[in-house]
């Protein structure tokens, strides 16, 4: 027992003293014992109480000792105690109960390993996490959890991410593919290039991100503590002039006890600490407790598609050589765009490379932004891109060529023409659907929200790929400044949830009603977005939303809950069948219970 | 001017946390102090000419709060 239990178990005991010898027939001993219990309960109240009066702050615990003084005034000893005990008592149990939910962050944070294992002059050697150096190679053995961001060199493991995606099912890592620190080495063995260590992990970004956004004050919360800064001192006035008016002390002194700001205030920042904490622990970081309201009233969901909806690793899907062989149309292409940093481009260099076709280096080169590019070799001009860029160059599109990019555009794919002074080939490029994008479609329409997708991509892809997810409509060939103008058109319908991972969605984020940026989002993007999800899984979306609401409709019922409490109290107290005891009661259980009803948020999941 | 970050324990609403803040803020040599009622976490900026931590750890206790670095 702590020293707060001491002094809330003494003066129970000289209460129960007290009734005891009420029945005795002792009213002097029972008067003696409440007298006593208030004053030893009263002792700290009124410390406290005369601390911040000092100051000219004028605290619960000023209308507490006052309400006790009265009750004594008037001979109800009793009343003095109980009023001071339950709210000593529901202060404790109060301050524990939001304990536990501060302590859940808290516990996210334990979970970082402290110590690693690292190859030094070809040996093992464990050392203290914060003595990883970025190239140093870590070795993780089963069980073991992985101590910093990095790349897999050597080994294959299955590793759980839940700590850091919220999705326990264990992923296979092999060399080349990003591991994260604090994620769990399940079993395998693993060789890992240190990337990123301390500070700078992922991990440690994800809980500074959650603390930053548990402090940051929703609207409603604002207001109510602006708002409480003058609303004890009132409470006093009214009780003060209440008292001249009716010479009623004590229905003046009730007054103060059932007016203290008690369950209203406290339900917003609790639903909402809780929701951020279930986020955090579900792969979702909510940017604090606007964002969950904003959340909650979202009705149309806009995706950027590459990267957000798709893979955003578009892959060679079919080369056709129109005259010539297929595998000269690649090393054509592929030399054509050499030095493009357009992950179409890039697709078709990987291709190349993977086939070992030896490419050549042009003469001269050019990007045509958009379409992609040309390129100068052996005096002759050689071109890959878009139907625009061969439009634009004064190059024919055969009708068999046109007729076969139709069909792969129909089918979703994004068509490259591979053309020197006429098209020679042409290249289809497809990037896949995320497993789950279908699925957070269908989940989102269930909701009763709409959704749309934005895209760079020519009309006829982008209408295959919407279709084949069940959208509700798409927006192709968008410039980056179109997806702002979407997005402001699209607001005068409803609130509207943009999703995007690149710098160029970053202006659409912050346009929308809210930003979510999902999973290899820039820093930019991360910043203007009000939630973040921290996996590829796009299906996060919905459960962000769903939280968010469920999180709403918390709120309101608790808000309501304590209005109630309150209006039904002061009914009592003006009816005069409410004194000190009564009223503190029910307002310390009302507390308590939109305390709990809160913190049921951090246990939420998603149907 | 030195800024430090300490933990509240046993914060029970949101009036107390406001109180503390007014409190702290009225000492002398302390510039601000910010206590978060959900992460219990006090942020306070002071003059370390004129008042010490443990000053400001006792104010807090006078409250009736305990404050953990």
């Amino acid at each position: 027992m702590g020293k707060k239990e001491v002094r809330l178990v003494i003066p129970a005991a000289i209460i129960a003293v007290g009734w005891v010898s009420k029945y005795a027939g002792s009213r002097p001993a029972y008067d003696g014992a409440m007298l006593a219990a208030s004053i030893i309960l009263g002792y700290d109240v009124v410390k406290s109480a005369f601390a911040s009066l000092r100051y000219g702050v004028i605290s619960i615990n000023l209308l507490v000792f006052i309400a006790a003084l009265g009750g004594i005034y008037l001979g109800e000893y009793w009343e003095a105690a109980a009023v001071t005990f339950l709210f000593v008592f529901g202060s404790y149990l109060e301050a524990r109960a939001l304990g536990r939910t501060r302590n859940a962050l808290g516990a996210l944070v334990k979970e970082v390993p402290t110590e690693a294992n690292v190859l030094r002059g070809g040996e093992t050697v464990k050392i203290d996490v914060s003595e990883i150096k970025v190239g140093e190679i870590v070795v993780v053995k089963p069980g073991e959890k992985i101590p910093a961001d990095g790349k897999v060199l050597k080994g294959r493991a299955a590793v759980d991410e839940a700590a850091i995606t919220g999705e326990s099912m264990p992923r296979l890592k092999k060399p080349g593919d990003s591991v994260y620190s604090t994620t769990l080495n399940t079993e395998g063995y693993l060789e890992i290039e240190a990337e990123k260590v301390g500070k700078n992990t992922l991990f440690s970004k994800i809980i500074h991100l959650v603390e930053e956004a548990q402090e940051k004050k929703a609207n409603t919360q604002r207001f109510i503590e602006r708002f409480s800064k003058y609303y004890t001192p009132a409470i006093i006035v009214i009780s003060f002039v209440t008292y001249i008016l009716t010479r009623n002390l004590r229905l003046s002194i009730t007054f103060l006890v059932i007016a203290c700001p008690g369950a209203l205030v406290i339900s917003t920042p609790v639903s909402i600490v809780s929701a951020i904490g279930n986020g955090a622990k579900n792969g979702i970081i909510v940017k604090g407790g606007s964002s969950l309201e904003k959340a909650g009233g979202i009705r149309m969901v806009a995706f950027d598609k590459t990267g957000t909806l798709t893979k955003g690793k578009p892959k060679v899907y079919g080369v056709k050589g129109l005259g010539i062989d297929d595998s000269e149309v690649l090393r054509i292409a592929a030399s054509v765009e050499t030095y493009s940093e357009h992950p179409l481009a890039k697709a078709i260099i990987r291709r190349a490379k993977e086939d070992n076709l030896r490419t050549f280096i042009p003469e001269d080169f050019q990007v045509v932004v958009g379409q992609g590019a040309k390129a100068l070799y052996g005096g002759e001009a050689y071109y890959a891109g878009s139907r625009r860029l061969m439009e634009s160059s004064g190059i024919e599109i055969g009708g068999h060529a046109m007729e076969y990019a139709d069909a792969e555009q129909q089918k979703g794919s994004t068509v490259v023409y591979v053309a020197k002074d006429r098209v020679i080939g042409i290249i289809t490029v497809r990037d896949e659907l995320k497993e789950d994008a279908a699925g957070t479609i269908s989940r989102l329409r269930n909701m009763g929200i709409k959704t749309y997708m934005l895209t760079g991509d020519n009309e006829r892809v982008a209408g295959a790929v919407a279709a084949g997810l069940g959208l509700d409509g798409y927006f192709a060939g968008l410039l980056p400044d179109d997806k702002l103008s979407v997005i402001n058109r699209l607001r005068e319908k409803g609130k509207v949830a943009m999703v995007g991972d690149g710098i160029n969605d970053a202006p659409a984020l912050a346009a929308a009603d809210m930003g979510i940026a999902i999973k290899g989002a820039a820093d930019v993007t991360v910043e203007t977005a009000d939630m973040v999800v921290v996996s590829e899984s796009i299906e996060r979306v919905a459960y962000g939303i769903r939280l968010s609401r469920a999180t709403l409709n918390n709120l309101r019922t608790n808000i309501a809950f304590s209005i109630f409490v309150v209006a039904a109290l002061l009914l009592g107290v003006v009816r005069g069948s409410v004194f000190l005891a009564t009223g503190m009661f029910f307002h310390e259980v009302s507390v308590l219970l939109v305390i709990f009803n809160g913190i049921r948020l951090m246990g939420y999941r998603m149907k | 001017m030195e800024s430090k970050v300490l933990r509240i324990k046993d914060l029970a609403c949101p009036d107390c946390a406001n109180n503390i803040g007014q409190v702290l803020k009225k000492n002398k040599g302390v510039l601000n102090a910010e206590v978060s009622f959900m992460t219990g976490k006090l942020t306070v900026e002071y003059d370390p000419g004129v008042i010490n931590l443990d000053d400001i750890k006792k104010a807090v206790e006078r409250l009736g709060y305990e404050a953990e670095e």
